[in-house]
């Protein structure tokens, strides 16, 4: 059994402009240790995928479908079910960390707070971890620097104290919602080798939320990638660079610069993305795509298997597009 | 060989902070935001400028249009040092210096529409224009920016990120200016859509015959569109060269972990890649390290680095180092390993 099943999952908000669909029927699946991709441009559904699944949803929020983990209904599940689950089975490191953690608190007072709530720890025992975990994300000194207020830290350091007190229940699922994005590209990679380090040393799964390709290819088993709140395109990675089955995937592939390779004039992709206010009925990628006919603004067709484990949802053959 | 466009040598930005508390009379502690660069552009040339958030990339751009009081000497092809001059004399200037910047919404005043936003240049520098002039030249650039001319009396707010920028470009661009300073012009746009502007930036330069100073700090990106290439570190340059070279056998031990840890959207190359890790952190521009800024980080310091300041050294490949050299196994590294 998958440890998260997601079953048609929609997420829409109620805005004074109408309703706004972010995540429109997504489904996916995810074991034990697996590390996952999910892969958008902003607007794409990405985060609020994460936070409807966390259950962190804006009050105008409201998700729709399912969420199972282990076997177990969370989505829009009470505190009392979700609670529990969160912190200790799930945990979330998100975009910003100066925004994430507590300006007031101290960072021991903050991350010592998560144990003495779920495994009911005293002070001083909680201190200790606080400490060690500081330590495996190899803060300096972290013994002297746990009692600093999170201002105290560079933005590298403070992505650690987020990764260290999202670690500190020993999570089975950890979600990083754009983890580095905010970060320099020299310390995105110390950030991304710690989290690489962290997830075999304690073999939990990982799911990693980003714009970023790059940062996908280096870190991830499997990717999914999400275009106007649906999937486009799910894959384990190497086939998806290697050979992209879908337009959308194929254009975002073009329109990177690369560092190890000599530039061509960029394969930009025309127009820009949906209004999710008036989701399209068709393909949301249709009206920016090359290979569009009459019928993909009508409908688009479901996600489907074409290799093993490949999945894509585009009304043009492969051969079509070739 | 042909005359710079602008040369600019030994510019220094110094920003004095005070603390509450501080007394009248308590001496300001000073930030060197940019300590003593020095560079040429030459017409139609793309120079980038690439370092991490700090490294005082976006100053020395703010520097160079008097946006920043700066000392060092920046002239201009008909002789005259920009930073010399007065307010009232810039203005001369500024019509051949304009600037794109980072958030394309932001720097959009919201209460003017996009003709009235693309104009102001134009009236501020061609006084005399008829007012039929002015609104054909705007419907024109808008045209050659890839914004439908019929928009011209919409807000900012009615635009998306990628279009805003669009009306960032043909503000700077309407006056015709013989220089172009983009501060982190794509960084806040998706990649589908920071594609579109790159390119629309790149065709714009070919055809105007622009000179552009490029400053991002996703190397990839300037790789793409530069002609030449400078790192910048704690406000110094530590390497600068054709781009094609700097890429390719950077000289430099800040640029080779720079450039190593760029993640590249391929599984194979990502995976086959030695990142070479920075310990630390950035030191503060307040107390920046003595000789060279990046020795308390480099893999190759010595003595030597903490006694004497590297001198950038002359020729197409310019590397301020001690020990500059390809990228080898150094004792520490292998110690580390």
């Amino acid at each position: 059994m998958a440890m998260l099943d997601i079953r048609n999952l929609s997420v829409r908000f109620d805005t004074p402009d109408g309703t706004v669909t972010a995540v429109n029927g997504v489904s996916l699946s995810l074991d034990r240790g697996e590390t996952l991709g999910i892969v958008g441009e902003s607007g794409s559904g990405k985060s609020q995928l994460a936070f409807a699944v966390m259950g962190l949803l804006a009050k105008n929020g409201r998700a729709t479908g399912s969420v199972a983990f282990d076997g177990r209904e969370i989505l829009n599940a009470p505190p009392a079910v979700i609670n529990p689950i969160r912190a200790q089975k799930i945990a979330m490191v998100f975009q910003d960390p100066m925004t994430s953690l507590n300006p007031y608190m101290r960072v021991s007072d903050q991350m010592a707070e998560v144990l003495v709530h779920h495994k009911g720890m005293s002070k001083a025992q909680a201190l200790a971890e606080c400490v060690r975990m500081l330590d495996a994300v190899k803060i300096p000194d972290a013994a002297g620097r746990v009692r600093l207020f999170p201002h105290e830290f560079s933005g590298g350091m403070r992505q650690r104290v987020m990764i260290a007190m999202s670690l500190l229940c020993r999570p089975e699922l950890l979600i990083a919602d754009e983890p580095t994005t905010a970060l320099d590209v020299t310390v995105q990679a110390q950030i991304m080798t710690l989290l690489g380090d962290l997830r075999r040393d304690l073999g939990m799964a990982t799911i990693l939320i980003t714009h970023d390709l790059g940062v996908v290819a280096g870190f991830c088993e499997r990717v999914i990638v999400l275009y106007g709140g649906q999937i486009m395109e799910q894959s384990p990675t190497d086939p998806l660079f290697a050979t992209p089955a879908h337009p959308y995937t194929r254009g975002l592939l073009g329109a990177i610069p690369r560092v190890d390779q000599e530039g061509e004039e960029l394969s930009a992709i025309p127009g820009s993305p949906p209004n999710m206010t008036r989701p399209p009925k068709g393909c949301p990628f249709a009206p920016r795509c090359a290979h569009a006919g009459e019928d993909c603004l009508d409908h688009l067709d479901p996600l489907t298997e074409f290799a093993p484990g490949r999945f894509r949802a585009c009304n043009r053959s492969l051969e079509e597009l070739a | 060989m042909t005359k710079p466009l602008l040369s600019v040598a030994d510019l220094r930005v110094t920003f004095e902070l005070t603390r509450a508390g501080d007394m009248p009379w308590t001496a300001p502690r000073l930030l060197h935001a940019v300590s003593g660069v020095s560079f040429d552009l030459f017409p139609g040339e793309t120079l980038g400028i690439v370092g991490e958030s700090g490294c005082g990339k976006s100053t020395l751009a703010r520097a160079l249009v008097q946006m920043v009081p700066a000392t060092g000497r920046a002239v201009w092809t008909d002789g005259t040092d920009l930073l010399s001059l007065t307010r009232a004399q810039m203005l001369k200037y500024r019509a051949d210096i304009q600037m794109v910047f980072q958030d394309p919404l932001a720097s959009l005043n919201p209460r003017m529409t996009v003709g009235q936003i693309i104009a102001e240049p134009l009236r501020t520098h061609h006084r005399g224009l008829a007012d039929a002039e002015v609104k054909a030249r705007v419907k024109e650039m808008m045209d050659r920016v890839g914004l439908l001319p019929n928009q011209i009396n919409r807000y900012p707010h009615e635009f998306s990120g990628g279009q805003c920028q669009r009306i960032g470009i043909a503000r700077a661009l309407i006056v015709r200016p013989k220089l172009l300073i983009c501060d982190e012009p794509v960084s806040a746009l998706d990649v589908s859509i920071q594609a579109q502007v790159i390119n629309l930036l790149a065709e714009l330069q070919r055809d105007l015959g622009l000179a552009m100073i490029f400053i991002a700090h996703d190397l990839s990106v300037v790789k793409h569109i530069s002609d030449r290439v400078m790192v910048l570190y704690l406000g110094r340059t530590m390497e600068i060269a054709e781009s094609g070279a700097l890429y390719a056998d950077p000289q430099h031990p800040y640029t080779q972990a720079l450039l190593s840890a760029v993640p590249i959207p391929d599984p194979a190359a990502e995976r086959a890649k030695r990142i070479i890790p920075l310990d630390g952190d950035l030191p503060s521009p307040m107390n920046p390290p003595s000789g060279c800024v990046f020795r308390t980080r480099c893999p190759r310091a010595e003595a030597v680095c903490a006694e004497t300041v590297p001198v950038l050294s002359a020729g197409a490949h310019g590397v301020a180092c001690h020990f500059p050299g390809p990228l080898i196994r150094t004792r520490r590294m292998a110690e580390r390993a």
